[in-house]
């Protein structure tokens, strides 16, 4: 099966939560998604398997990057119809705060959606979402990695 | 191996002391000067792409973090923690499926509150890398924990 075909059938039946038993990385992490409007938002309770730091205690920030990276990749998913999973070019990241142990919640917004790439931006806050606890920026890649024609 | 007569940071040991670092299995490999080199182990649960079973980026991240961070202990030589600034990532190919990963981290510039890192991420050919990475981290005098 391919990811349109899965896709399609995750939308027909509803089933926003099936992204997650496609990626078993975002299980690993503990994502949990939710569908507001036509989108997809992840959220990530907080486990003690994340934990980075556990003097504050704080989130890894490869965890949260992670959560990052993975919450726009599910909105990717959903909304670009995609025939096949996109892939990350690159992934920065900028660390405001430390992320507690709490719930994080994020947005990710696509700041362009071309035939080839995606250029998403990242936030991601736990009880205020104007203090975000980091920002990150990622390219992916949409379409095959095959040689170029010329035109 | 420890070539430069530098002691290998007794914490970079300990990396799986850290609950985050012990899900994904990293493992310290090799530590000398102001490098360090860890292995992310090929599993199940780190898979991004299900239908190539390629890891997710997200895992890759973590291990860049991680040993960017560990390159900082070396070069301190000492416990003092560190917060990530800043990372960036950039993913040259995916790695074998099935394949563990290997990155390698160099703290090329310490400053009293900034230190400064890149690193490598391989299966098996350094040369070959399937990502690359720069980080910046702020520097603290608060001890890390140890257990």
């Amino acid at each position: 099966m391919d990811l349109f075909t899965k896709i399609t059938e995750l939308k027909a039946n509803n089933d926003y939560e099936g992204l997650i038993d496609l990626v078993p990385y975002a299980k690993t992490i503990g994502v949990e998604t939710s569908l507001v409007g036509d989108n997809i938002v992840s959220t990530l309770p907080y486990i003690d398997s994340n934990i980075g730091n556990y003097a504050i205690p704080a989130l890894h920030g490869g965890a949260v990057a992670g959560f990052m990276e993975n919450a726009a990749l599910f909105h990717l998913m959903w909304t670009a119809n995609l025939k096949k999973m996109p892939k990350v070019i690159d992934f920065s990241i900028d660390y405001l705060r430390s992320g507690l142990a709490s719930t994080s919640y994020s947005q990710c917004d696509i700041i362009r959606l071309g035939r080839r790439v995606a250029l998403c931006n990242i936030k991601v806050w736990q009880h205020d979402i104007d203090k975000p606890f980091a920002l990150a920026r990622a390219h992916f890649l949409l379409s095959s990695n095959e040689p170029l024609q010329k035109k | 191996m420890n070539d430069n007569h530098k002691p290998v940071n007794p914490l970079l040991c300990k990396v799986n002391q850290t609950p985050h670092a012990n899900v994904l299995k990293l493992e310290l490999v090799d530590a000398e000067h102001n490098k360090v080199t860890l292995k992310l182990p090929f599993s199940e649960k780190i898979i991004g792409d299900p239908f190539k079973r390629i890891i997710h980026g997200g895992a890759i991240t973590t291990l860049m973090d991680t040993v960017c961070g560990a390159a900082v202990f070396q070069a301190q030589g000492n416990f003092q923690s560190m917060a990530t600034l800043d990372l960036r990532v950039d993913h040259m190919q995916a790695a074998t499926s099935g394949a563990d990963v290997y990155a390698t981290a160099e703290c090329y510039r310490l400053t009293n509150t900034v230190a400064f890192i890149r690193g490598v991420a391989y299966t098996d050919n350094i040369d070959d890398p399937i990502a690359t990475a720069v980080a910046t981290f702020m520097r603290s005098n608060i001890e890390f924990p140890v257990r």
